[in-house]
C-alpha cells in the first residue's frame, strides 16, 4: 500500500515506453523523416529555431518529431541541447540591408525603390481547405523569382530618415549584453529586451501586440517594411583578425513606423519598433516590433499604463519554456506542503468547534 | 546525425565556473540572492533546474549523490534527477542520508542531522520571500538592500489577526545571520529549525528565476515570529504507523473512501533505518 502511492523507477520507464509507442502511432503508417518535417512543416520548424534560439533546421525537425508536434516541447528540447553546445564567440552584426529577399513589402508606400515583392505568403489566399493536398497532388511548378530583382533595396525607414522624419536608430551601442550568458536585471536595455522578445513565445507576444492596437498602450503603428530572405553570417576568428563569411541564414525583419515624438522646440519625428526572427515568421516579427515600441514608453516619455509597456511584466513572462515548466510543475507531488496546510486547517477548525462547544455549554 | 557526447554532469566547464562563482558569492553573503545566468536544462523549469545546475557545478567523480522529493528517494522526480546524474556524471548514488556527500532535495530536509562533510542542495521555485507581497523584482531588491522587512511582519501579524496564528505552513520566511530574510524553499516549517546552525553547507538554486543563495555551515537562521506568538512547528497526534517515530514529519496516506488514514514518515530513509535497527 505504502509503496504503491510513491512513484518509482519502473513506473517511469513504463510511461516512457508508452510515450514512445504513442509517438510512433499506427505502425502501418510510415514513420516521418526529418527531411519531410524540415521541408514540409517549414514554418513550425522556423518557430522552433526562433524560440529555441538555435538556427539548426535538422535539430529543430528532430525536436518536432520527438515532441509529437508539440512546438513548445520541441522548443524546450532545442534549448536544452543549446546548453551543451560550446561557444566560439559572437558573429558580426547581420546586415539585413544586403538581404537576398524573397519577400519584401511596405504598407506605408504604394511603391518603393526595389519594389514590393509578395513572395511566398498566406496573405490574400482564401482560407479554404485544399483537398488536392489531401490527395497528395504536387502543385504546378511555380515560376521562380524574376531574375531582375533589384540588388539594391534601401530600407523604407532610411528613406524617411533622409528627410529627417524618422528617428535615427541607436546603432552606437558597443557592448551588447547577452541574455543567455547573464541573468536578466531590471531595468533592461533595449538590446536585452529585443533578445528576450526574439526568443519569447509567439502567442504571448501576439496577444500583447494586439492589446496595444486595442488601446492598451496605443502606438499608431504602420508596417514600414517587412522583408524575408537570406543574409550572410560573418565571424572574426581571433587568429585571423578579419571577418569571414561562415554561412547564411533566413530571417524575417520588421520595421514598424510609430507615432511621432517631438516638442515645441524639437521637430517631431516618427519613432520605430523593431522585430527580427529566424526563418519566415512574420507574425512573430511584427508582434515583436509592436511590443518593442510599446516597451520604449519610458525612454520616449510616454506614461506607462498598459501591460505591454511594463518591462518587468513582459520580459518576465515571455519565455514559454520557463512558463510551461512552472505551470506544469504543479503536477509534481506537493504532499508535504499540502500536509502542512491540512494540519493547520484541521486545527483551526477544531479550535472554532471547541469555541462553539464552550458557548453551548455556557448557555 | 550523431548524438553529442556530454561533458561530466552535462554542463560545460565554462558554465560550471560561472555557477561556482555565484555559489562562492552566495556563501560569502549568507541569505543574499545572487543572480546567475541559469541555463536551460533537459528537465522543465519548476522541476528542479536550479538545484540540478548547483549539483552539476559542485559534483566531483568521487561524490555519492542522494536525491529526494517530498523526503522520499522513490518519488518520480527524484528518480528522474538521480538517473540524470547517473547518466551524465556516472557518480555513485545512495538512498542512505548518512552515506551521501551531496543531497539534492525538493520540499524537505532529512530528519537525520547532517554533517560537515555533506552539502544539501535545495530546489527553489520562488527565491524571493517578498514576492507575494511585492511582485516587482526592482522593488524587492531595494527592500533587501535597505533591510526593509516591515511588510513581511505586517503580513504575519495580519495572519494572527485573521486566524489567531501565523498561517504560513511551508516556505516559512527566516532571517539568515541577522541580515537577509530568505525563502527556505517550500519545505514545511517543521524543517526550519534544521536550517539553523547546520553543520552542512546549504545551497539553494532557483533555475527559472536565475538566483542562487546559500547558508554556510553553522550559521544562525531565525524563523520570523513575535514575542507573544513564538515560532512553532507542526505536530501530529499519532506516531508513524511504520516505525513509530514521534519526531518526524508525517505524510498522510488515504487508505480508503471511508476516511481511514495512515500517517507515515515522509523521510523514507529515516523510516527504513529505524525499522531496520529495530
Amino acid at each position: 500500500m505504502y509503496v504503491a502511492v510513491k512513484g518509482g523507477e519502473q513506473a517511469i520507464d513504463a510511461a516512457h515506453r508508452l510515450l514512445a509507442e504513442e509517438r510512433r502511432g499506427d505502425r502501418s503508417v510510415p514513420s516521418l523523416t526529418l527531411a519531410q518535417i524540415a521541408e514540409q512543416l517549414t514554418l513550425g520548424v522556423d518557430r522552433v529555431m526562433n524560440e529555441g534560439s538555435l538556427y539548426d533546421r535538422e535539430l529543430a525537425a528532430l525536436a518536432v518529431k520527438q515532441a509529437r508536434g508539440d512546438l513548445i516541447e520541441a522548443i524546450f528540447l532545442v534549448r536544452a541541447t543549446r546548453t551543451t553546445l560550446a561557444r566560439f564567440g559572437y558573429a558580426e552584426p547581420l546586415e539585413t540591408r544586403n538581404m537576398q529577399a524573397k519577400r519584401r513589402i511596405s504598407a506605408a508606400f504604394k511603391d518603393i525603390p526595389g519594389g514590393q515583392i509578395l513572395g511566398p505568403t498566406f496573405d490574400y489566399t482564401h482560407r479554404l481547405l485544399d483537398f488536392s493536398l489531401a490527395a497528395g497532388e504536387d502543385p504546378a511548378e511555380a515560376a521562380g523569382a524574376p531574375s531582375e530583382l533589384d540588388a539594391d533595396m534601401p530600407r523604407v525607414l532610411e528613406l524617411l530618415g533622409a528627410e529627417g522624419l524618422m528617428e535615427q536608430p541607436s546603432a552606437d551601442q558597443q557592448d551588447v549584453d547577452d541574455l543567455t550568458q547573464d541573468p536578466l536585471n531590471f531595468p533592461a536595455g533595449r538590446d536585452l529586451r529585443l533578445q528576450n522578445l526574439a526568443r519569447g513565445d509567439e502567442g504571448f507576444l501576439l496577444a500583447l501586440a494586439y492589446s496595444t492596437q486595442r488601446g492598451y498602450g496605443r502606438t499608431h503603428p504602420f508596417a514600414g517594411e517587412i522583408r524575408v530572405g537570406t543574409v550572410e553570417v560573418s565571424f572574426t576568428p581571433e587568429e585571423l583578425g578579419f571577418p569571414v563569411v561562415i554561412g547564411e541564414i533566413t530571417v524575417t525583419e520588421c520595421e514598424m513606423i510609430n507615432q511621432f515624438k517631438g516638442s515645441a522646440t524639437i521637430a517631431p519625428q516618427f519613432t520605430r519598433g523593431y522585430g527580427l526572427a529566424f526563418g519566415q515568421c512574420e507574425r512573430k516579427a511584427m508582434s515583436m516590433a509592436l511590443v518593442d515600441r510599446a516597451l520604449r514608453a519610458g525612454e520616449l516619455g510616454e506614461e506607462r499604463v498598459a501591460p505591454a509597456q511594463d518591462e518587468e511584466f513582459v520580459l518576465s513572462h515571455s519565455d514559454n519554456v520557463q512558463a510551461t515548466g512552472f505551470v506544469e510543475h504543479l503536477k509534481l507531488p506537493h504532499y508535504v506542503d499540502f500536509q502542512s496546510e491540512l494540519v493547520m486547517l484541521r486545527r483551526m477548525r477544531a479550535e472554532i468547534e471547541a469555541g462553539k462547544d464552550r458557548l453551548e455549554a455556557a448557555e | 546525425m550523431n548524438a553529442p557526447a556530454y561533458n561530466f554532469a552535462y554542463l560545460n566547464e565554462q558554465t560550471k565556473r560561472m555557477v561556482r562563482r555565484a555559489i562562492l558569492k552566495a556563501i560569502a553573503i549568507p541569505g543574499y540572492q545572487v543572480p546567475f545566468a541559469s541555463r536551460e536544462m533537459p528537465m522543465p523549469y519548476g522541476w528542479g533546474t536550479g538545484g540540478v545546475q548547483v549539483t552539476a557545478a559542485i559534483l566531483t567523480p568521487d561524490d555519492t549523490l542522494k536525491v529526494i522529493d517530498q523526503g522520499a528517494d522513490d518519488t518520480t522526480n527524484a528518480v528522474s534527477i538521480r538517473k540524470f546524474f547517473v547518466k551524465t556524471a556516472g557518480v555513485a548514488t545512495t538512498e542512505r542520508t548518512s552515506e551521501a556527500t551531496v543531497i539534492q532535495t525538493r520540499h524537505r530536509i532529512p530528519e537525520m542531522t547532517l554533517t560537515e562533510d555533506q552539502i544539501l542542495v535545495f530546489q527553489v521555485p520562488i527565491p524571493e520571500p517578498l514576492r507575494f507581497l511585492e511582485p516587482r523584482e526592482t522593488e524587492t531588491r531595494k527592500m533587501h538592500a535597505l533591510e526593509e522587512y516591515g511588510v513581511m511582519h505586517v503580513k504575519l501579524y495580519e495572519d494572527i489577526a485573521h486566524y489567531g496564528e501565523i498561517a504560513t505552513t511551508y516556505a516559512y520566511p527566516a532571517k539568515v545571520a541577522e541580515r537577509y530574510v530568505f525563502d527556505p524553499s517550500p519545505i514545511p516549517k517543521f524543517d526550519n529549525p534544521k536550517l539553523d546552525n547546520c553543520p552542512a553547507l546549504q545551497l539553494f538554486g532557483a533555475g527559472r528565476e536565475k538566483r542562487i543563495y546559500a547558508i554556510p555551515p553553522y550559521t544562525r537562521v531565525r524563523s520570523l515570529d513575535f514575542e507573544d506568538h513564538p515560532f512553532e512547528v507542526q505536530t501530529w497526534n499519532q506516531p508513524c504507523a511504520l516505525c513509530g517515530s514521534r519526531e518526524s514529519f508525517l505524510d498522510e496516506i488515504v487508505m480508503d473512501d471511508k476516511g481511514t488514514r495512515m500517517f507515515v514518515c515522509s523521510d523514507t530513509d529515516f523510516c527504513a533505518s529505524r525499522r531496520g535497527a529495530a
